[in-house]
């Protein structure tokens, strides 16, 4: 899952961050308390995982629980993988 | 216990936002006088008229502060505009006694590809989608769910059906980008307008748009003056009662008058009625608890938490619509703000 993480991460700094990762955060960091990312990011994400790991991601499925922070993100796509 | 010591929490209601319409109208009226002759120094003003509250009160103000024969209305209608604001627009405008000029911006739009640049981003996610078929995009329920504002697209076939579809990033982004040609084709006519006229461009949006960025940048954000941005969307229709705008256009549900398929602002964009959202904003700005605020809304504390939560992101997340384009370094001989 430390892979799945890194590439999350990797992703968020690269193309929602534009490279600049401040004071730096954690995969534990909400991107919602902190203003981080906004849907758009979210959206992006969303696709981002859906072909980096392939795997189908219904409508329900984007709530705060599963994409609030790269922690979140990682563990809903191993379960995902998992559930393949 | 004496009645000296009972404390009652303050109620908060609707209340509120009622305003002395006569006294907040001679505040505008005076505002404009000075901000159009004395700071702009324009001679009178252009107000784009789209059969709706906001400009319809727009207009009735910039008469009673500038005269109504320094006041021009624009109508402009596109191909896919609701047929009902042409015909309310051009009756603010006889009503109040102002000439208009009829500006159809659909054939601009077309040169513009804008309708098929939107109808290519739509087919990315409906493939079908083509020629006669008629669309809007809609939030989803972000008051009774913790979900994230992701646009979907609904669409009619030329029969009936509809369907319903995520909009990826890019063809949000697309779809958005092509239908904001209309309303920075119509802020260009206004520009044109005030330009051979030596007027100033008057802006119509009112509080709920202005605050949460309800607007686009160099279309409808765009302007000389905003005389109601301050105003809560109930405070706009208490003057649109006083100034005496048709009842009609008093009890037109607000729409985006932007997509083929009629769309209102509350699923378009704030996901609330407008009431509700106008008294959940008032109540964020004054710092009232949440639990008044639901009390006053028929809300939950935890729906009007959702509600906060909307309107902070959407203020943080609009913000650079409301800048001034930025530069390196600070331009000594140029003074961006406004002279008394």
């Amino acid at each position: 899952m430390e892979d799945i993480a890194q590439k999350i991460r990797t992703f968020v700094i690269d193309n929602l961050l534009f490279g600049q990762e401040g004071d730096g955060f954690s995969n534990e960091d909400s991107f919602l308390e902190s203003g981080m990312i906004d849907s758009m990011g979210i959206l992006s994400l969303v696709e981002f995982v859906t072909e980096t790991f392939a795997i189908s991601i219904d409508d329900r499925d984007i709530v705060p629980e599963n994409w609030d922070s790269v922690s979140r993100i990682a563990r809903f796509v191993q379960a995902k993988i998992i559930s393949v | 216990m004496t009645c000296t010591s009972m404390r009652t929490t303050p109620s908060f209601s609707s209340k509120v936002l009622d305003i002395d319409a006569e006294a907040v109208t001679r505040e505008i009226v005076e505002a404009t006088r000075k901000i159009v002759f004395h700071r702009l120094r324009r001679r009178g003003a252009v107000v784009g008229l789209s059969g709706g509250i906001d400009s319809s009160v727009t207009a009735a103000l910039c008469v009673g502060a500038l005269g109504k024969e320094r006041v021009l209305g624009l109508l402009m209608p596109e191909d896919e505009s609701s047929e009902e604001s042409p015909r309310l627009g051009s009756q603010v405008a006889e009503g109040l006694g102002i000439g208009y000029v009829v500006e159809d911006i659909g054939p601009t739009l077309k040169a513009l590809r804008c309708y098929e640049r939107r109808d290519e981003a739509i087919r990315k996610v409906i493939p079908e989608y083509g020629s006669g078929w008629k669309s809007k995009i809609v939030l989803p329920d972000l008051v009774n769910s913790s979900t994230y504002a992701l646009y979907s697209v609904v669409a009619q076939s030329p029969t009936g059906e509809t369907c319903r579809a995520r909009l990826t990033a890019e063809s949000y982004l697309a779809v958005v980008a092509a239908t904001n040609f209309k309303q920075r084709t119509r802020k260009m006519l206004e520009y044109f307008h005030a330009d051979r006229l030596w007027y100033a461009v008057a802006g119509t949006p009112n509080r709920l748009e202005y605050a949460q960025g309800f607007f686009v940048k160099n279309g409808d954000g765009a302007a000389d003056f905003k005389p109601i941005a301050h105003l809560y969307k109930s405070q706009v229709l208490q003057l649109g009662k006083y100034l005496g705008v048709p009842d009609e256009i008093l009890r037109r549900p607000p729409t985006t008058d932007t997509y083929s398929l009629e769309q209102s602002q509350e699923e378009f964009y704030f996901s609330l009625p407008l009431a509700t959202m106008d008294l959940c904003l008032y109540a964020r700005n004054h710092q009232v608890p949440v639990s008044n605020v639901a009390d006053a809304t028929g809300l939950s504390v935890e729906q009007v938490e959702r509600v906060y939560t909307m309107i902070n992101s959407k203020i943080s997340s609009t913000h650079y619509l409301h800048l001034q384009p930025q530069l390196v370094q600070k331009i000594d001989e140029v003074d961006v703000s406004a002279p008394d």
